[in-house]
């Protein structure tokens, strides 16, 4: 039997974080952009957009991000549409971080005072006007600290894609676990790894909520 | 797309659903009971106990926090067998239940014991309460009241995060779901099902948490 040195589990482990990296990246970054629609739609006048969008995080929020997954890897197949793992896995968590992105988002919208929307209309400023140099100015600087805070959880998400066979950190953690046979070393350091990515972006999230706070008193 | 839905013969798999229903229900009641009582427990060391005890809970929250449900799962179920602490699915999952929901309570409640003003520790010492009266009586009832909807979404999120359980085959609606759906190839209507029960779960568990809010703390509900 070949022995598995520390140093042979980790550098396998850590060739495999890159995918977890790019996955998050993807993830979020799409997120981003989809959450910014939901955004628009749940604080739009018009009725259906709001119901949209609502039903939308409600759907999203209310099911387990496995089960979104599947039917995102097994269901579309079904179809016929051929879906690579990478593809699912993108897709079900890029729809999955759009809808938590869009309800933080919107609670640090409906943060600014209603006289700021008030005023910028007597200003005669179009709804869109309204949103970019009024309200959205403000509503990102109380957003940063909760949208990175988010970030964990996406990051923490992409472990899930392991189950539908996308390899990264997890699916490297049991590929190698089969190999070496030691799994309290191996799901150690898969923890360990995630604890690196992850904790530095709580850990600024908590300062940036801090330095927030300071920055509301001084005013 | 010439994909025929059908969703009738799912009945015939009743008995492997309902089951699953049971378990994610079961796991989700011990993991909400035991898990808060966990959380106030840390809560406690981390605003109010003893020094060389804050570290080590500080550890553990954050280590918690920052790694993935499947990742501590896949530790205690298979990790844990090699310190001589070997478990069973059902228990690994409960275990697992318990300590993330524990971590992630525990920083709930200690913002709502922070957010107790000074004076009310001192009312409490001055009507001749010991320090655990006064926490018991005067902080933690008012705390958890205050934070109680947080807490309530929390424990949906690690209902829906229990979903995962099936992967060290703890037979939940999950695993009813892939179970159904190895026998039938029909993957799309298990999933939806199954999604479509996690949903009306999750409602009815907000619904549930809810009510208890009102059943141990009626001041807020005579509010």
């Amino acid at each position: 039997m070949i022995e598995f040195t520390i140093w042979d589990i980790l550098r396998n482990l850590l060739l495999a974080t890159r995918w977890t990296v790019v996955l998050s990246l993807v993830s979020f970054a799409g997120g981003g952009v989809v959450g910014l629609v939901l955004l628009f739609l749940r604080i739009s006048k018009r009725k259906w957009a709001r119901g949209f969008a609502k039903y939308y995080i409600e759907l999203f929020q209310g099911t387990p991000l496995l089960m979104q997954l599947f039917i995102a890897f097994f269901g579309l197949g079904l179809f016929g549409i051929d879906v690579p793992a990478w593809l699912a896995a993108g897709l079900a968590l890029i729809l999955w971080s759009a809808a938590f992105l869009g309800e933080i988002w919107r609670g640090c919208v409906e943060a600014i005072a209603k006289g700021q929307w008030e005023a910028s209309a007597s200003l005669g400023m179009g709804r869109l006007q309204q949103m970019r140099y009024v309200i959205l100015p403000q509503a990102m600087r109380i957003a940063v600290p909760p949208t990175v805070g988010f970030s964990v959880q996406v990051i923490k998400g992409t472990a899930l894609t392991s189950i539908i066979g996308f390899v990264e950190l997890s699916k490297a953690g049991t590929v190698v676990t089969n190999a070496t046979f030691q799994p309290f070393t191996v799901y150690g350091l898969v923890a360990l790894i995630y604890f690196a990515l992850c904790w530095p972006l709580s850990k600024s999230s908590q300062i940036l909520e801090r330095k927030l706070n300071v920055a509301h008193r001084n005013h | 797309m010439n994909y025929q839905f059908e969703f009738g013969w799912l009945f015939q798999y009743y008995p492997q659903i309902v089951k699953g229903i049971a378990i994610t229900i079961e796991l989700i009641a011990v993991g909400a009971v035991a898990g808060i009582l966990l959380g106030i427990v840390c809560a406690w060391v981390r605003a109010l106990g003893p020094a060389w005890l804050k570290p080590v809970v500080a550890g553990y929250v954050e280590l918690i926090r920052n790694t993935p449900f499947l990742i501590q799962l896949f530790f205690i179920f298979f990790g844990l067998p090699s310190l001589g602490l070997q478990l069973n699915e059902l228990q690994a999952a409960n275990l697992a239940m318990v300590v993330n929901l524990g971590a992630y309570s525990s920083e709930i409640i200690r913002a709502g014991i922070q957010a107790t003003p000074r004076g009310q520790f001192e009312a409490g010492a001055s009507l001749a309460m010991s320090p655990f009266e006064t926490f018991r009586h005067v902080v933690l009832v008012p705390s958890l009241e205050r934070i109680w909807p947080a807490l309530s979404s929390q424990v949906v999120i690690v209902m829906l995060g229990s979903a995962v359980v099936s992967q060290i085959a703890a037979e939940d609606l999950t695993f009813a779901a892939n179970f159904i759906q190895s026998r039938t190839f029909r993957a799309f209507e298990a999933y939806i099902v199954s999604t479509a029960v996690y949903l009306v779960l999750a409602i009815l568990l907000r619904q549930v948490l809810t009510m208890v809010g009102w059943v141990i703390f009626p001041r807020r509900a005579a509010r």
